[in-house]
């Protein structure tokens, strides 16, 4: 097992702590959700000890009286500074998922141009669902909602929603159509898992958008030496993301094209440990 | 100051400007108050 599994392992039993909670149908009161988690995770999984960034940010653009989400902005935008999309490669509970359904046999699709524009569509959805569509909510009926997470988020549904409606029969009996279409959803992306490697993570996720833009700019992650590097492609052959070159806004530094390159131009990068070259900045 | 710099010290500028401001509005316990209750629309009930 590669190190960075352990450390997607840790990272999804750090988000989700409490266990005994999905025995008893609860979702955990813990002074922790006053803070959001950097990666994707449901704060409604029984088991979480954080806020979900995405659900957290929307609530502030749901209800009666939308409100500019600074904190979660901020924090949001500080996981960005710090990690950029390491996050989304080594500390994500829903990404680690994505590659473990990854390793069952079936076809396998392979990144190509069509890949790469969903992959660029992300941008998209995600402002739609999370900022466009709560507010739009709110402007023709008064009351805003988190789109994203009502109609969209596979990871509401399987780390909320099934293990909460397994063991709690009035929320069994509220279920309904949207139960049902958020199901679909789920199942789709839980096959779409089998054949693309991190459909979710390449396509849809609002944070990977948001975290990718900070990617050139995050303290750690991987980082390609301008003066090294001879543009020959062997990073992005490598990548399973979308990326066209290490480091750029699709790559989640997962390191796997670190050997891959003739030249050793890319890296890890560290604020004290590699410093980069003076072309470089 | 070359203009990388510059511009990793803006981001980090807002985003500490973004956390007090945030802070000091009580967002925290706005995100406690959502996160402690089962999210309805999370698991496609609300």
């Amino acid at each position: 097992m590669a190190k960075r599994q352990y450390f997607q392992i840790l990272a999804t039993f750090l988000y989700n702590p409490y266990l005994g909670n999905f025995l008893t149908g609860r979702v955990g009161r813990v002074p922790g959700k006053m803070a959001c988690v950097p990666g994707l995770n449901c704060y409604s999984c029984p088991g979480a000890a954080g806020a979900c960034p995405v659900g957290a940010f929307q609530s502030f653009l749901s209800g009666v009286f939308p409100r500019f989400p600074f904190y979660v902005l901020g924090s949001l935008m500080l996981f960005g500074l710090l990690f950029g999309r390491l996050i989304c490669g080594w500390a994500c509970p829903f990404g680690f998922l994505q590659e473990i359904l990854h390793h069952l046999p079936g076809p396998k699709l392979k990144k190509n141009r069509f890949t790469a524009t969903l992959a660029r569509l992300k941008y998209v959805w995600s402002m739609l669902f999370v900022v466009l569509l709560p507010l739009a909510f709110w402007a023709t009926t008064g009351i805003g909602i988190p789109a994203f997470c009502k109609f969209l988020c596979p990871a509401g549904t399987l780390e909320g929603a099934a293990p909460l409606l397994l063991v709690n029969a009035s929320l069994r009996g509220a279920a309904g159509t949207l139960t049902v279409w958020k199901f679909a959803v789920a199942g789709f992306f839980l096959l779409l898992m089998i054949v693309v490697w991190r459909p979710f993570c390449r396509w849809l996720c609002p944070l990977g958008a948001l975290y990718g833009l900070f990617n050139r700019y995050a303290a750690l992650g991987v980082q390609v030496d301008a003066e090294k590097c001879v543009r020959c492609g062997a990073c992005a052959r490598i990548c399973r993301m979308d990326t066209a070159l290490a480091g750029d806004p699709e790559c989640i530094s997962c390191g796997d094209c670190l050997k891959a390159c003739p030249t050793e131009a890319v890296s890890f990068r560290g604020p004290s440990f590699h410093p980069r070259t003076e072309k470089e900045r | 100051m070359s203009r990388e710099k510059g511009i990793r010290l803006v981001l980090w500028s807002v985003a500490l400007t973004f956390l007090a401001v945030g802070l000091w509005h009580g967002d925290p316990r706005q995100v406690f108050a959502k996160a402690v209750r089962v999210c309805m629309e999370c698991i496609g009930i609300g």
